[in-house]
């Protein structure tokens, strides 16, 4: 008995500390950039162009607006085709067809970042003439955030019970009636929290935008999907690794904090709506 | 006139046979029970007549199901018509996470948008026949979750209703409710009878004694013995019958 009592608490306290490891981890990124970041952070800083000559005359305010059509795109590109192709293959597709190509998802999603980037600059940007534009871009990304998508997207659709389904059949419903009445409503929160957490992740790549060719330096917005653009993911990685003036490391520090905040308000932002969404509902 | 006719059924379920050469005739305004030991065969046998074995990829079967004299396995069949004609309740409490209300709504809105006071009397008049109305009326847009057992199965019975089914086919019904529950929804399919043809799977004998008035027995996929309930359980022609409701094995 005295031996179980022991492996009880090993085990507790084990667990208990890779929990603390885990948020110290964590915690220990977050200060370091938001320590170094918040000396370069102004209202200045998020609203200029930027300067190349003389940084601290400057702002990221194309970075940040190139990130956040980069957003856009990539939720334009990749949610409509995710969640419709997770549907098929979850509700529809049937038997080898549809489990081969969820296999072939599946395997993509473990494709590294740097692949997608060399097929967007070889298939957008060269053969599709689309030029190193934000188009170009959101459609690397959006390929790349794809199988996340379908992913998550089946995983959802997974967990609605098949009693609904039977319930929605035996009362004469089709199966498109039975997928949008019956499963969809409540598969809904699942799809969102994947695509979100997709879409958020592909807004804090480098690597394809950097084979796509993102800018470093424009001292105008972006105004359509055919402009060239910045990002903040590959400006703080020029300004980490290329820019000579002594401040460039703070300057980069201010990046990353401002890419964990948009991030971060962007989950934040759909954890809300789900919990709305919830709350919609009268259970 | 039959209702349905079961004739020479077959059926495989990943290549192992369930169903032997099932043949019965299910006669209108009766209830028929479907008993027999677990896995005997019975809940497939339910699916068969409103084609919910559709749904399951690795069946097949063969043989001939007549809904009013029209094989329902026809090429031409219009399935989600027949499944409105031949309804189904689910031997666990099925409801949608929905609203009451909109539980019994679901199958009128697959048909079209009706207009609200319709919407609302129609839903008013199937939870009335599912003897249900009295106890949710002032919470109609309550979490169907929200419900006991037995509220739940009614309202399942009630959105079943809605549609204006012709057939009602049951399976196993009261398995997960308690004997009070269980009392109130045999009640209800003795009113049912009157409208309606109802074919119910119990593994319980003595519900199917209770409420049915034609008994199939079946065992391992074959109809050991089909007749009235009266005649069944007291001189049943077949030594396995006597066995099982003797309570010999089952």
């Amino acid at each position: 008995m005295v031996g179980v009592h022991r492996a009880e608490q090993a085990a507790f306290l084990l667990c208990r500390a890779a929990a603390w490891g885990a948020l110290a981890a964590l915690a220990l990124v977050v200060m370091v950039v938001f320590l170094e970041g918040a000396q370069v952070l102004s209202v200045g800083f998020l609203t200029r162009m930027w300067s190349h000559r003389d940084i601290s005359q400057g702002g990221i305010l194309p970075a940040i607006v190139g990130t956040l059509f980069l957003g856009i795109g990539v939720t334009l590109v990749s949610i409509p085709l995710g969640v419709g192709s997770a549907i098929y293959l979850q509700e529809y597709g049937k038997g080898h067809f549809a489990r081969a190509v969820t296999l072939a998802i599946r395997n993509l999603a473990g494709v590294p970042s740097i692949v997608y980037g060399i097929f967007g600059l070889a298939f957008f940007v060269q053969l599709l003439r689309l030029g190193t534009t934000i188009a170009a871009a959101a459609l690397t990304l959006g390929c790349m955030t794809l199988p996340w998508i379908i992913a998550a997207g089946q995983e959802a659709l997974k967990t609605v019970p098949d009693s609904f389904r039977e319930a929605s059949y035996a009362l004469g419903a089709t199966r498109w009636q039975t997928v949008r009445g019956a499963v969809l409503p409540n598969a809904f929160g699942g799809m969102l929290t994947g695509s979100i957490l997709g879409i958020s992740r592909a807004m804090g790549e480098t690597a394809p935008i950097l084979m796509v060719g993102a800018t470093f330096y424009m001292d105008y917005l972006p105004a359509s999907p055919f402009d060239k653009f910045m990002a903040l993911p590959y400006h703080l990685f020029i300004l980490a690794t290329q820019h000579a003036s002594p401040l460039a490391k703070s300057y980069a520090m201010g990046t990353a904090m401002v890419l964990i905040l948009l991030v971060f308000a962007l989950n934040t932002g759909m954890f809300l709506l789900r919990a709305k969404l919830r709350r919609m509902k009268t259970w | 006139m039959v209702k349905l006719s079961v004739q020479g059924l077959d059926f495989w379920y990943n290549g192992k046979q369930v169903l032997h050469g099932v043949s019965l005739e299910i006669m209108p305004r009766r209830i028929t029970a479907l008993i027999g030991p677990s896995g005997c065969g019975k809940s497939t046998l339910l699916r068969c007549m409103n084609r919910m074995n559709d749904l399951i990829p690795i069946a097949h079967m063969s043989g001939r199901v007549l809904y009013e004299g029209r094989d329902i396995y026809a090429k031409d069949t219009d399935v989600p018509a027949l499944r409105r004609r031949v309804g189904m309740v689910f031997q666990k409490p099925n409801p949608f996470p929905m609203s009451v209300f909109d539980n019994v709504a679901y199958g009128l809105r697959l048909q079209g948008t009706p207009n609200p006071d319709h919407l609302g009397k129609r839903v008013q008049e199937s939870l009335e026949k599912a003897d249900l109305w009295d106890e949710v009326k002032d919470r109609l847009q309550l979490s169907a979750f929200r419900l006991s057992g037995g509220q739940q199965q009614r309202l399942c019975i009630a959105r079943a209703l809605a549609v204006e089914p012709d057939v009602l086919l049951l399976d196993e019904p009261c398995s997960s409710l308690d004997p009070i529950a269980t009392a109130r929804i045999e009640e209800l399919l003795a009113r049912l009878k009157r409208t309606h043809t109802l074919v119910i799977v119990t593994h319980n004998m003595q519900q199917a004694k209770r409420v049915s008035d034609e008994t199939c027995y079946l065992l391992d996929g074959r109809v050991v013995e089909f007749g009235p309930t009266a005649r069944l359980f007291t001189h049943p022609t077949e030594r396995l019958t006597r066995e099982y409701i003797r309570g010999d094995f089952g």
